[in-house]
């Protein structure tokens, strides 16, 4: 018996090893060197203590970067999530050709997301100004992309674009796992669609609901290849977003350890939002 | 009754995905064309198919080149994660009563909350360090990343298998080795099949490991290279989309004949 518990541990150890070698071990080093001044590459560095997280604190930079990114995350994460749920409502009712429109919303999650960036470039940066020069549509006339103020928008638009694909498949399996006959216990009763909705649907993929929205969240936190792909953070810092700038700081701006302390409060801010999150969804989970 | 096809839903059903197909169409269209015939018109269907367009792009950005990159970290990542992180997930579903394992488990499992921007300036003197900033680097990364979500996925799976199974094996003689391989991984086919698609499409489209692992532009991958080559196709459109187009067909192609499967896939993950 004890041969099989060696070979339980012998298929685990090297795993774990290596996950910790790979996973752990660079995060541990990340909070080791924000404590430091290390620029990345000169051979010595010192100590300081606390420093780099009281200078974060007084970065506007990185203010800037936290606001894009929570902008950018919170209005990506219910528009993603509203749209793909009423996707998936539309594709669970009797539809025609639903296995085919079932299979175009789910396309884009197949596709890489820096180059349908670059697409979108192209179509922010050349199709709409075109089209709204020949409508004679003023404020379309620009690259909305290169505007400080609506940049972030062009970002959302992509983002959503991109990640409606997988949540509304997400909504779809939940939704069929709710029992066809409450609906027609519910339409007997004379209940309208809008609240056959709200009174047996919603309550229902609720548990979907609750990991969609706080996996969508942690996603667009982490919001690096669009912004790459679409403004490289501009125009000036407008889209920078939180893992751009330490990416950005970290290996071309000599700021390793400086950024390391900025991704030790990043994901500080990570956990406490999903642990928000969580409670605040499943509170509601369980009211319904 | 209930079997009449719903226009009311089926007509902005066909709408929004025209929103959805528009941006390949465009693709489709810019990469087919001449430069002269888009500045002409840059919606219209291209008039005839300028294909020089895809000679240039396989040319200039060394297409065949980054399409092996892409293939080999593809290939190693989706058939070690199978093989290994079944593996691992087997060991800790049939000992989640001992303390090792079930740690084991909520370790993997925590390390999700980690944002990347921690470990990214670490991991790339790491990897330098030891030598695998290559192509073998970057496939051990993504087998060894993919281990906090498989091991969820394929937990949950193992744990409702039915014991006998193995016991009747066990009482034959079999060792745990000889368990896992011939009685519980053939079982796993279907989350084999779902952790194989999830690795693939990770693999092959993520941007960001390349990006900071591999530092010789030879060894790039396909979203990468199209990065690299972003400043040379300036405004050069044509030759740039029928880069992309190319970058991006290996996985449509596969999709298109095996697309309720890679859904499916992809379903039987999430709702794990």
């Amino acid at each position: 018996m004890s041969k099989r518990n060696t070979a339980f541990y012998l298929m685990t150890i090297p795993a774990v090893l290596l996950f910790f070698a790979f996973h752990t071990f660079p995060a541990i080093q990340g909070v080791y060197y924000s404590l430091t001044n290390w620029n990345g590459f000169s051979p010595t560095y010192e100590f300081v203590g606390f420093k780099n997280y009281v200078n974060i604190f007084k970065d506007e930079n990185v203010l800037n970067a936290y606001i894009f990114t929570f902008k950018y995350a919170v209005l990506t994460t219910i528009l993603v999530n509203a749209l793909s749920l009423i996707i998936a409502l539309g594709l669970n009712a009797k539809i025609k050709f639903r296995n085919f429109f079932r299979a175009v919303y789910f396309l884009p999650n197949i596709l890489s997301i820096l180059i349908v960036g670059f697409i979108f470039n192209y179509i922010f940066g050349h199709v709409i100004p075109d089209v709204a020069e020949k409508m004679g549509i003023e404020f379309l006339k620009s690259n909305i992309l290169g505007n400080e103020n609506l940049a972030w928008i062009g970002i959302v638009i992509v983002a959503v674009w991109q990640s409606v694909a997988f949540n509304t498949i997400l909504y779809l399996a939940g939704l069929q796992t709710i029992p066809s006959d409450l609906y027609e216990a519910a339409s007997l009763d004379g209940a309208t669609k809008w609240k056959e909705f709200w009174t047996i649907t919603f309550p229902l993929i609720a548990p979907f609901f609750t990991i969609n929205m706080v996996l969508a969240m942690k996603n667009n936190m982490n919001v690096f290849d669009h912004v790459v792909a679409m403004t490289g953070g501009g125009p000036g810092r407008a889209t920078e977003s939180i893992a751009v700038l330490i990416y950005q700081g970290g290996f071309t701006g000599g700021e390793f350890a400086y950024q390391s302390a900025n991704a030790v409060i990043f994901l500080f801010i990570i956990v406490v939002l999903t642990f928000i999150q969580l409670k605040f969804l499943q509170k509601r989970e369980m009211e319904m | 009754m209930k079997n009449k096809t719903n226009w009311a839903v089926t007509v902005p059903i066909a709408l929004g995905s025209l929103l959805i197909l528009f941006p390949l169409y465009l693709a489709i269209a810019v990469a087919l064309k001449s430069p002269e015939e888009l500045a002409n018109s840059i919606l219209g269907l291209p008039k005839e198919f300028h294909l020089e367009n895809f000679m240039r792009a396989i040319e200039m950005t060394n297409f065949f080149q980054a399409f092996q990159n892409s293939a080999f970290v593809t290939v190693i990542a989706v058939v070690f994660t199978i093989l290994t992180n079944s593996m691992v997930a087997y060991a800790i579903a049939r000992n989640m009563d001992k303390t090792f394992f079930k740690s084991l488990y909520y370790y993997l499992i925590s390390a999700m909350f980690i944002p990347f921007p921690l470990i990214m300036l670490p991991i790339v003197k790491e990897t330098s360090a030891l030598g695998m900033n290559n192509l073998f680097g970057l496939s051990v990364l993504y087998i060894v990343y993919g281990l906090s979500l498989n091991i969820f996925i394929y937990v949950g799976y193992i744990r409702s298998i039915p014991r006998e199974l193995e016991e009747a094996a066990i009482v034959d003689g079999a060792s745990a080795w000889g368990v896992f391989w011939k009685v519980i991984f053939p079982l796993l086919s279907p989350m084999n099949a779902t952790v194989g698609i999830l690795t693939c499409l990770w693999a092959w489209n993520d941007f960001m490991l390349p990006l900071i692992i591999l530092n010789d532009p030879e060894m790039a991958t396909l979203p990468l290279k199209q990065y690299i080559f972003q400043g040379q196709f300036s405004t050069d459109y044509n030759t740039a989309f029928a880069s992309y187009l190319l970058a991006l067909s290996p996985l449509v192609i596969v999709y298109l004949f095996a697309q309720k499967w890679v859904i499916s896939g992809v379903t039987k993950g999430a709702i794990k």
